[in-house]
């Protein structure tokens, strides 16, 4: 187990500095000179050459890299061109509106998706699966910033029962969870199903039978259990598409968390706040792809005892 | 000497639905009894029903397709066919077990071994924890494995095929169970370890005085173990003997031909003779006698009438039309 | 001997000129066949299918059989709802949105599945390369998606859009760069699962050349997985795609592009709803299709993934 963490984290590194090098390349992607692309259209030639100065644009790239991960490491990520502030401060305030916003969907949806998957397997060809597949495919299906909108006009507009945006109290939680929740919960019923249906073709569960188990008990213990440890393997990619998620999400409800920084950002070109922030993706993404990988040596005893 | 019967199979016919409507028999009409204290031999091709046979038995077709749509299993005076889930459920594990093809993958890969044997021992016993992992420490010496306490804390994988066989095996004798299904126990196994298995079998049903349905396709295996056998083909009963009469005075032309495909030490026989042809399809059966597609003393009665189980001596049947007409 | 070694090349030539060449063709000729039947038994899938070709088809014939000009003013008829004249309603212009939604479909339609083509070229040389050479090839392929993906879901895209700048143009670059790395992934996974097939090891041993033995040999036994991966991920490109829209970063605000008009419509939900929800019911729908033809044709040609 402590070899499977340690070479998972070993396999994290090298990742982590490619996501890294990517990260610092994209002002460099964008077509045109990254000094004047920095300092904006109607900078003055002295400005851009200041600017470019100050940046260290002139050193060799692999300087200016180095330069680069050194202050990132020490927690400078550069100042945002709006705003003029550090961008790390700026992803800070922002930040936990973000996970204020993941956890929202976290809490119900892959709990919600297994249930319907195991559900849909243990009915399998009757009503019950045919319905949970097709509220699954159509939840996969539906875009999200459509739910959001038809979900404000009604419960907000309509109804007047919920907030429309902003963040202040639980109640202005329950619709971004919605929205965030949707597509994981999906995916979660889709493969949670298949993953139950090969599991109870095990010949273990045919031996929990054989051992006069009651069926609730043969499901759950010997089937659900087993099947759950593949069901994990799936969820880091989930909350994945719940950080991505964020940012049509934020942008719906006027939530001012990390994913509208973001947009706001791009719509200003401020390129150093963009930076900061898809570095901070990408690194949280890989961190929880590594906890879920830990979590599934944790679940899987073949893993845990190797 | 009149015996005691364990069980009694009457009739027993097992469906596969496709649909609804459509279906394909597997098990026809299966009749035969088990004594207590005997080890019954069920051989057969893969395909012919044996295994079905003995899922239908255990009442553990759920998850198939499969469904019994006539007869009766009496273990004990109880019709299992009619009995409640509950009352099956009850049987299943205590009364009777039963063991299976793949050891490695008929336990469960994330519960460690004690959790599975107290589970099974506390199904069907009043036991406390302590007392059914004393039990559970108990059967696995019974079984001969060497280190029960270092065994009982591992999981499955930790296992090899023989030690996880030794292990179910212990699991279905935990409760004393008066009949032990064995499907194919050995066949997943290597041969020095399938000859311990099938030691510690013999062994262990004698010691209890239970009783044994062994499924196999290997007569090898049905000559060591068994009292009686029951061959099966395309899901009837084709012949039942002793099996020093089965070996001697093979009756069935299948039978004879199985016999004959078994190497034997010595014979000088370098090409095995085999039987012609496979299994017919269960949804295509030919009309008349199943196995007349196959059978080179086939007439065309054989083709066009389906011939019984006759009664060709004491304790031997045949379903052969020459049989009949000898 | 040398008499076996005769027949051994006896048996090879005819392995190569019939097998490969003669014997493939037939074969599939009676897969196709049988694939069809088996897949008309899939009743939702039919359907989903049809509502494809139906989509696909009014992306081709749309526009010119729309009942309005996508940009005809009609200032009697403003943000007015579903009514005889204008089935769809009207938006703020008076514009006709069934009409905008019929002129916006060859938009929508026309970037999702362009840049699902490209992606999935791209995707599928790389898969092959690495899936057959491994070594360098793959660790750069491999690793390569490993970094793309940590840029979850449409987070990547829109990364890509905030380097390039919004526009149809880059909004197409960047669901098609979003698309690359599944496709690497699948069909590296595929190569390695035909690489082993033993057909594959006797062309090898027969002295083919690496490029036949991948396009002849190789490639028609990954394209299972090539066509199953690409519809489903036609329904994802069309969500990226009217994603980045909706956030602004694509199509112009002018443009009838689906997302784009529920991005405009968002300012008038508590007056004029149906601005949101027929635009979204057709993305719905368009990407439901999409993903059930999807799941139809992956359970008709492998049954084991369910």
């Amino acid at each position: 187990m402590g070899r499977y963490v340690a070479r998972r984290l070993l396999e994290t590194i090298p990742l982590m500095i490619i996501i890294s090098i990517v990260v610092f390349m994209f002002i460099h992607l964008i077509p045109g000179d990254p000094a004047k692309t920095l300092a904006g259209v109607e900078a003055s030639l002295e400005e851009v050459e200041a600017l470019r100065e100050e940046l260290g644009l002139k050193d060799p790239l692999i300087v200016q890299y180095f330069n680069w991960v050194k202050n990132a490491l020490s927690g400078d990520l550069g100042r945002s061109f709006k705003s003029n502030l550090p961008v790390t401060e700026l992803i800070w305030s922002r930040f936990q509106f973000t996970i204020r916003l993941v956890f929202a969907g976290l809490v119900w949806a892959p709990f919600a998706g297994i249930f319907i998957g195991v559900m849909c397997a243990i009915k399998r060809g009757t009503w019950v699966d045919l319905g949970g597949m097709l509220f699954a495919i159509c939840g996969l299906s539906a875009p999200g910033f459509w739910l959001g909108l038809m979900g404000i006009q009604f419960f907000s507009v309509k109804l007047g029962w919920l907030p429309s945006g902003g963040l202040e109290s639980w109640k202005h939680l329950i619709l971004p969870s919605m929205v965030m929740g949707t597509g994981i919960m999906a995916t979660l019923a889709r493969y949670s199903r298949s993953s139950m249906l090969e599991t109870l073709r095990e010949d273990y569960v045919r031996t929990a039978r054989a051992k006069g188990q009651r069926e609730q008990i043969v499901m759950f213990r010997h089937a659900f259990m087993n099947s759950l440890i593949q069901v994990v393997t799936i969820l880091g990619l989930q909350i994945g598409g719940l950080l991505s998620g964020s940012v049509l999400t934020e942008t719906i409800f006027s939530i001012p968390g990390m994913g509208r920084l973001l947009t706001d950002s791009i719509a200003y070109r401020d390129y150093p706040t963009i930076q900061g922030i898809l570095l901070i993706f990408a690194l949280q993404y890989v961190l929880i792809n590594l906890i879920v990988d830990v979590l599934y040596g944790v679940i899987n005893p073949k893993i845990r005892y190797d | 000497m009149p015996q005691e019967v364990l069980l009694e199979v009457k009739d027993l016919r097992t469906e596969f639905f496709s649909s609804k409507t459509s279906s394909v028999t597997a098990v026809a009409n299966v009749s035969f009894n088990i004594n207590k204290g005997e080890i019954l031999g069920l051989v057969g091709e893969s395909g012919c029903g044996k295994s079905v046979t003995s899922l239908s038995v255990m009442q553990l077709l759920k998850d198939t397709p499969g469904k019994i749509t006539n007869g009766e299993i009496i273990l004990d005076g109880v019709d299992l066919v009619k009995a409640s889930n509950e009352e099956v459920r009850k049987i299943r594990g205590g009364k009777m077990s039963m063991i299976f093809q793949e050891p490695m993958s008929a336990l469960n890969p994330s519960m460690r071994i004690d959790k599975q044997m107290i589970e099974t021992i506390r199904l069907h016993s009043d036991m406390t924890k302590e007392q059914a992992l004393a039990h559970a420490a108990e059967m696995l010496k019974k079984v001969g494995i060497p280190d029960p306490p270092r065994v009982l804390k591992n999981y499955p994988h930790q296992l090899s095929g023989g030690m996880s066989q030794r292990v179910m095996i212990a699991m279905a004798m935990s409760n004393d169970p008066k009949l032990l299904i064995a499907d194919e126990p050995t066949t997943a196994l290597d041969v020095t370890i399938q000859a311990q298995i099938l030691d510690l079998m013999k062994k262990i049903q004698k010691e209890e005085q239970s009783s044994i349905l062994l499924i196999t396709h290997d007569l090898g295996v049905v000559a060591e173990m068994c009292s009686r056998v029951i061959v099966m083909y395309a899901g009837k009963i084709v012949e039942e003997a002793p099996v020093e009469t089965l070996f001697g005075n093979p009756s069935h032309p299948y039978t004879q031909g199985l016999i004959a495909s078994v190497p034997k030490l010595g014979s000088g026989v370098k090409v095995l003779p085999s039987i012609p042809g496979s299994v017919p399809d269960l949804a295509a059966m030919p009309e008349g006698c199943r196995f007349a597609p196959r059978c080179k003393y086939a007439t065309d009665k054989c083709r066009k009438e389906n011939p019984e189980l006759f009664q060709i001596g004491e304790n031997h049947k045949c379903r052969c039309w020459l049989v009949q007409d000898k | 001997m040398s008499n076996t070694q005769n027949e051994q090349a006896k048996i090879n030539t005819s392995f190569e000129e019939n097998y490969i060449d003669e014997n493939i063709k037939v074969s599939t000729d009676g897969k196709v066949k049988a694939f069809v039947k088996k897949f008309a038994k899939r009743k939702t899938a039919v359907v989903a299918f049809f509502v494809m070709v139906a989509l696909l088809i009014l992306a081709l014939v749309g526009p010119s059989l729309a009942p309005y000009e996508a940009n005809a003013f009609d200032y009697d008829n403003i943000l007015s709802g579903p009514s005889a004249k204008h089935w769809f309603g009207t938006d703020q212009f008076g514009r006709d949105i069934l009409s905008r939604i019929m002129a916006g479909a060859p938009l929508t339609l026309g970037v999702a599945l362009s840049s699902v083509i490209v992606g999935a070229a791209i995707g599928t040389v790389l898969g092959l390369l690495s899936g057959y050479y491994g070594g360098w090839i793959e660790m750069l392929v491999m690793r390569g998606a490993d970094v793309l993906f940590s840029f979850p879901d449409i987070l990547l895209a829109i990364a890509i859009v905030a380097a390039l700048g919004p526009g149809i143009i880059n909004v197409f670059i960047a669901v098609a760069v979003f698309t690359v790395p599944s496709f690497a992934r699948i069909m590296r996974s595929a190569t390695l699962a035909v690489k082993g097939c033993l057909y594959v090891e006797v062309a090898r041993s027969l002295g083919c050349k690496d490029g036949r033995i991948l396009f002849k040999h190789i490639f028609p036994g990954t394209i299972q997985s090539l066509i199953v991966n690409f519809t489903m991920r036609i329904g994802s490109a069309i969500m990226a795609a009217s994603s980045l829209s909706f956030l602004g970063f694509g199509a112009n605000v002018a443009d009838p592009e689906w997302g784009a008009m529920l991005s405009l419509g968002r300012s008038y939900l508590s007056t004029a709803p149906h601005m949101v929800y027929l635009p979204g019911l057709v993305i719905f729908v368009t990407v439901l299709a999409f993903n059930l033809f999807g799941d139809g044709l992956r359970d008709t040609l492998d049954p084991k993934i369910k």
